[in-house]
């Protein structure tokens, strides 16, 4: 493991009830985060490879927490998103190395397929600070009703030499989509996009 | 009688490997539940409300379950605590009916737990977040349990909703080296020492 771990947290949300109406079976959404050190904080660096080599192995590792979380195989996940935030001693282009180039083949591997592209965000940050992490199909980005997010905080991370990596995966949509486009039931999940 | 209606669950587990000091050979767990309910009461002043005590009495043995269950099982669990967070519409005095149902559900799970069950409650809007406290499940006095996790849901909790929360432990805080009582020295019989 390149990554060097301090906390490692699993968010599973469940909602039954939206507006009134009950959803069952109800939509389900886990996030995976790991709190890790930057290697980089502090000062600039060139090369960024080892960062994209951990973003490698937390797209693996926090992919199957969310997957194990939802007590799910990996083809029923729906959706899925990254996001990272970085302490204040590091650079944004840090959260880009981790996600961007590697971390998104593993995490594919997790939840079975993935066709499109994997939603992201990212920003600089301090402990405590919300990080909203974008949802999208996993197999057919146009699919509207997968269009979601998820939010995570921890209230001790990210310290100032720290990142924290967020990977999201859902086995469902909105509680109550109706606002048309693409269907999941419609999606064909070859080109990634529909 | 009172329906429970509940909205939505959010399960949370942090896994501790460290905080800047030596790894630990077995990674700390904490986790809470929070699951947010219709509050019966909010709105209106109402006298009588004990009765929901017991109405919530199922959803605080499922939620002691789950919890437990997703970090380990009842044997690993160290350290406890509940908290509430009531909606604008609602008062204090509703994220109190939770000590009842919330606390003897963890403590029966967890094979008659003898310390009382730490809490904290307040009123709060949506996205409120509550540090909710954690001691030891059998001494109060351990102090390596002392600890607390923040829970809240960005959503949650609507003017007339009730956020109830659990939270667990696996044990001592990662790093603790403050001395006090050890859980190795307990007697575990008065819930203190």
């Amino acid at each position: 493991m390149k990554a060097k771990i301090r906390k490692i947290a699993v968010n599973i949300e469940e909602t039954h009830i939206e507006m009134g109406r009950a959803i069952s079976p109800p939509t389900r959404k886990a996030v995976a985060v790991a709190v890790i050190e930057n290697p980089f904080a502090g000062s600039y660096t060139e090369d960024l490879s080892p960062l994209m080599d951990i973003g490698a192995e937390l797209g693996a590792l926090l992919g199957k927490r969310c997957v194990d979380a939802l007590g799910i195989t990996p083809q029923a996940a729906e959706s899925y998103g990254k996001s990272a935030m970085v302490g204040e001693n590091g650079e944004l282009e840090h959260a880009a190395a981790i996600l961007h180039p590697k971390l998104g083949a593993p995490l594919r591997l997790a939840v079975e397929k993935g066709a499109a592209l994997v939603a992201s965000s990212k920003k600089m940050g301090s402990p405590g600070q919300v990080l909203d992490v974008p949802l999208g199909h996993k197999d057919a980005a146009y699919v509207r009703s997968h269009f979601d997010g998820i939010e995570v905080q921890l209230n001790d991370s990210p310290r100032a030499n720290e990142i924290m990596v967020a990977v999201a995966v859902t086995d469902s949509g909105r509680p109550l989509p109706r606002v048309g486009g693409l269907t999941h039931a419609e999606a064909e999940g070859k080109d990634g996009l529909r | 009688m009172h329906k429970v209606t509940l909205r939505k669950t959010v399960l949370s587990v942090e896994e501790v490997f460290h905080e800047g000091g030596p790894v630990a050979e077995k990674p700390l767990l904490r986790g809470s539940i929070m699951a947010v309910i219709k509050n019966p009461f909010a709105g209106e002043y109402v006298n009588e409300i004990q009765g929901f005590q017991d109405d919530l009495k199922p959803l605080g043995l499922e939620m002691a379950m789950k919890l437990a269950t997703a970090l380990g099982g009842a044997g690993v669990i160290e350290g406890y605590g509940k908290g509430a967070i009531v909606g604008a519409a609602g008062e204090v005095e509703h994220g109190a009916l939770w000590h009842a149902p919330g606390g003897y559900a963890m403590r029966e799970l967890l094979g008659d737990a003898k310390a009382i069950v730490p809490s904290t409650k307040k009123v709060g809007g949506v996205g409120a977040r509550l540090d909710v406290p954690l001691t030891h499940t059998n001494a109060s006095y351990v102090r390596s349990h002392f600890d607390a996790m923040e829970v809240g849901c960005n959503d949650a909790p609507k003017a007339d909703e009730l956020a109830l929360i659990l939270v667990m432990s696996t044990g001592a805080r990662i790093h603790n080296r403050a001395g006090g009582l050890a859980a190795a020295d307990i007697k575990g019989e008065d819930g203190l020492r």
